[in-house]
């Protein structure tokens, strides 16, 4: 078997990436101590992110694969990926100027999200259980180390090592699934599974493996029951940490969950809508009642990201082309909201020193009259207020759900969406009607007022975009629907 | 004849250093009986004709994880003589544990759940060959991404690890190398005649001697 170069195309961006990863080690390496070569490691991967980005937004629309199979481009893939690019963009972006005096500022940040991110577009693009199994394991590795980055913490070191366990454990789960599900299937490739499934009656150990593979990937987009990593993960993480964790990981993680749901186990919906419903329910109730206890905004934060898991999957359980479109335009809106939420969470300081309890808030309307504004209308977004991005997301996923049969869980899904809107008025209500004697510094780099910005405008304007927005999610839709 | 002598020497000989590996009372014992397990069960291999699997068993297993062993139990501080105290108690529960899993090898050996038609014969796959052919070929996309987990173990392993202690003097052998004589000699003249001084320095090269 040779390779010729059509047949390693598809993954340009990827070896792009990579590439310029194994550079990034050597100017890492030799390039000086300290925060100025922070930032200039920084500044390179930016560049190599916005490159990947404009090859795979100008790259061609047909269904590719690469590599005898294991790899699949298609616009599913490059609509993902540019949602994951983004965000990682976003949170890279905010981490060049160090805010807290405790923040991370080492080369090596910069360096490993390079590489998560490397896994992150390969399990996008994964089309086999091994590359499936191998893009989750480059993803997570690198985000174990930098959830573990600031040594001197106690609370940054038990976060990097919670992760590490029960990442290792959710590792263990996918590979038993998959090897049950290769057991049966004799194949490893999505589409010869996809062929293997549509024929006769299932040995129950197949639908066994299919639901472990499917908890694996759960914990990686920490929906309820496998979130317990998530709020002590995102609290001691540092900042600029928890907003990639908050943003990037968790679209990939989906994007896999809907390729192996709807791609390789498509014809058994019925098996595997069961266990997203359950799934689904239990994150949003979770997530909305979970985050009305908290006092630390990044916990808080957790919260949210668990019960917006539970929302996209409702859509992703309705097992439909409608499901798989309101997940995308969903995790659209989520990913912006999370960049916009974040780049405020990283100012929230009092000399120098990062101050993420939600009392902080207290009075921010006075000091700091436009991040209020900011805040508010992130808020307003994730409890799903119309006109913002938010609405959308919730609205698509909801009728995909109702038109699936699904009406009891659009039900408790919108029950658990006002139950959630509490806490994030919660925090509009400190802002603007509490008073403080103790403000937060003032200084805002122009990275976060960048993010910040492009945040509300995306959020504020969804609805002008959204035809071209959802032609775009329609095509990835087909594409992720047809290609077996 | 000769490959039946050697299956019974191996195994024999892997059953008896299994056993002492949990036996022995010196931790360093069941380490070493624990390598010894390895090095047989790599000649097992050899013998069924998994050539690749014995010299994986005895680079990875010999080479790495039971020199982790042995560098954790001598250089850690563990008491063994409490670790051994509930051997007795946990006793019924290994039996159990070690009896499911012989009914299983024997359910798996003699039972139709594996139809023993689709086995390939041992001897015919060049085992090492074959891994080869396909490695960098049909799955080289695998072992890059392999390649790229490694470098991350790498990269975090030192990032977390290593951190910048104040007060340890450390060696620049760059500075050190680009030392001119200038900088770091000065030649003081002294006036001569003073007889005193001269008789100290004397003095003292004959004690150095």
């Amino acid at each position: 078997m040779i390779f010729d170069l059509a047949d390693i195309l598809p993954a340009l961006p990827e070896m792009i990436l990579a590439t310029l990863a194994l550079v990034l080690v050597l100017v890492a390496a030799y390039g000086g101590e300290g925060a100025k070569n922070a930032r200039r490691v920084t500044r390179i991967a930016l560049g190599g992110i916005v490159l990947a980005l404009m090859l795979i937004w100008s790259g061609t629309a047909a269904d590719e694969t690469a590599f005898g199979g294991m790899f699949m481009a298609d616009s599913f893939a490059s609509y993902m990926k540019i949602l994951v690019l983004l965000g990682t963009f976003g949170a890279l972006y905010m981490s060049i100027t160090p805010l807290a005096k405790d923040d991370i500022n080492k080369p090596e940040f910069a360096l490993l999200v390079v590489l998560a991110l490397v896994g992150m577009m390969l399990m996008i693009s994964a089309n086999d259980l091994m590359s499936l199994y191998m893009a989750v394991e480059l993803q997570s590795l690198p985000l174990y180390v930098v959830a573990a980055m600031r040594t001197n913490s106690l609370r940054s070191s038990e976060a990097g090592l919670k992760y590490f366990l029960l990442g290792a454990l959710s590792s263990g789960m996918l590979l038993y699934g998959a090897s049950l599900v290769y057991g049966f299937a004799g194949t490893t490739s999505f589409s010869g599974i996809a062929a293997a499934v549509s024929v006769d009656q299932l040995p129950v150990a197949f639908i066994v493996g299919m639901v472990f593979m499917v908890s694996g990937i759960a914990f990686k987009i920490s929906a309820a029951p496998f979130h317990m990593w998530t709020p002590d993960v995102y609290e001691g993480s540092p900042s600029p940490v928890t907003a990639l964790f908050a943003i990037a990981p968790k679209v990939a993680a989906m994007a896999l969950m809907m390729r192996l749901t709807y791609g390789a186990f498509g014809a058994i919906e019925a098996e595997w809508s069961q266990v997203l419903i359950a799934l689904s329910i239990a994150s949003m109730a979770v997530g909305a009642l979970g985050a009305i206890m908290q006092r630390d905004i990044k916990r808080m934060m957790a919260y949210s990201s668990i019960a917006h898991m539970g929302y996209a999957l409702a859509g992703l359980a309705a097992g439909s082309h409608q499901g798989a479109l309101g997940v995308m335009i969903y995790m659209t809106g989520y990913i912006f909201m999370g960049a916009g939420s974040f780049a405020i969470i990283l100012l929230m300081r009092r000399d120098g020193q990062s101050a993420t309890r939600i009392a902080d808030l207290q009075g921010l309307s006075r000091t700091h009259p436009m991040l209020a504004l900011g805040l508010m209308i992130m808020m307003f977004s994730m409890a799903g207020i119309p006109p913002l991005a938010g609405f959308f997301g919730k609205w698509y996923v909801f009728l995909a759900a109702v038109n699936a049969g699904l009406v009891p869980l659009a039900v408790v899904g919108v029950v658990m969406s006002v139950i959630g809107a509490f806490y994030y008025l919660r925090i509009i209500k400190i802002m603007y009607f509490e008073e403080t004697d103790e403000p937060l510094d003032t200084d805002m780099p122009t990275a976060n007022k960048m993010v910040l910005g492009v945040s509300i405008a995306v959020i504020l304007l969804f609805f002008i975009g959204l035809s071209p927005l959802l032609e775009a999610a329609n095509l990835a839709a087909t594409a992720l629907m047809t290609q077996l | 004849m000769i490959e039946a002598l050697f299956f019974y020497l191996f195994a024999g000989v892997m059953l008896a250093s299994g056993f002492m590996v949990v036996v022995s009372r010196n931790p360093v014992y069941s380490v070493l009986f624990l390598i010894l397990a390895f090095f047989n069960a790599a000649g097992m291999f050899v013998l069924i004709g998994a050539e690749f699997l014995a010299m994986l068993l005895v680079v990875v297993y010999v080479g790495a994880v039971a020199v982790l062993f042995l560098f954790v139990v001598m250089m850690l501080d563990i008491n063994f003589a409490e670790m051994r105290a509930g051997f007795q108690k946990y006793l019924p529960l290994g039996l159990i544990v070690g009896g499911i899993l012989v009914f299983e090898l024997v359910a798996a050996m003699y039972g139709d759940a594996f139809s023993k038609a689709s086995l390939p014969v041992a001897s015919e796959i060049a085992n090492t060959t074959q891994l080869g052919g396909v490695l960098y070929t049909k799955y080289a996309f695998l072992f890059q991404i392999a390649g790229l987990i490694l470098l991350v173990a790498m990269i975090g392993a030192i990032s977390l690890t290593m951190r910048k202690r104040v007060g340890v003097r450390r060696q620049s052998i760059a500075a050190q190398n680009s030392r001119r004589r200038e900088d770091v000699m000065e030649i003081v003249k002294m006036p001569s005649g003073k007889a005193k001084a001269k008789d100290d320095a004397a003095a003292g090269s004959v004690d150095d001697k």
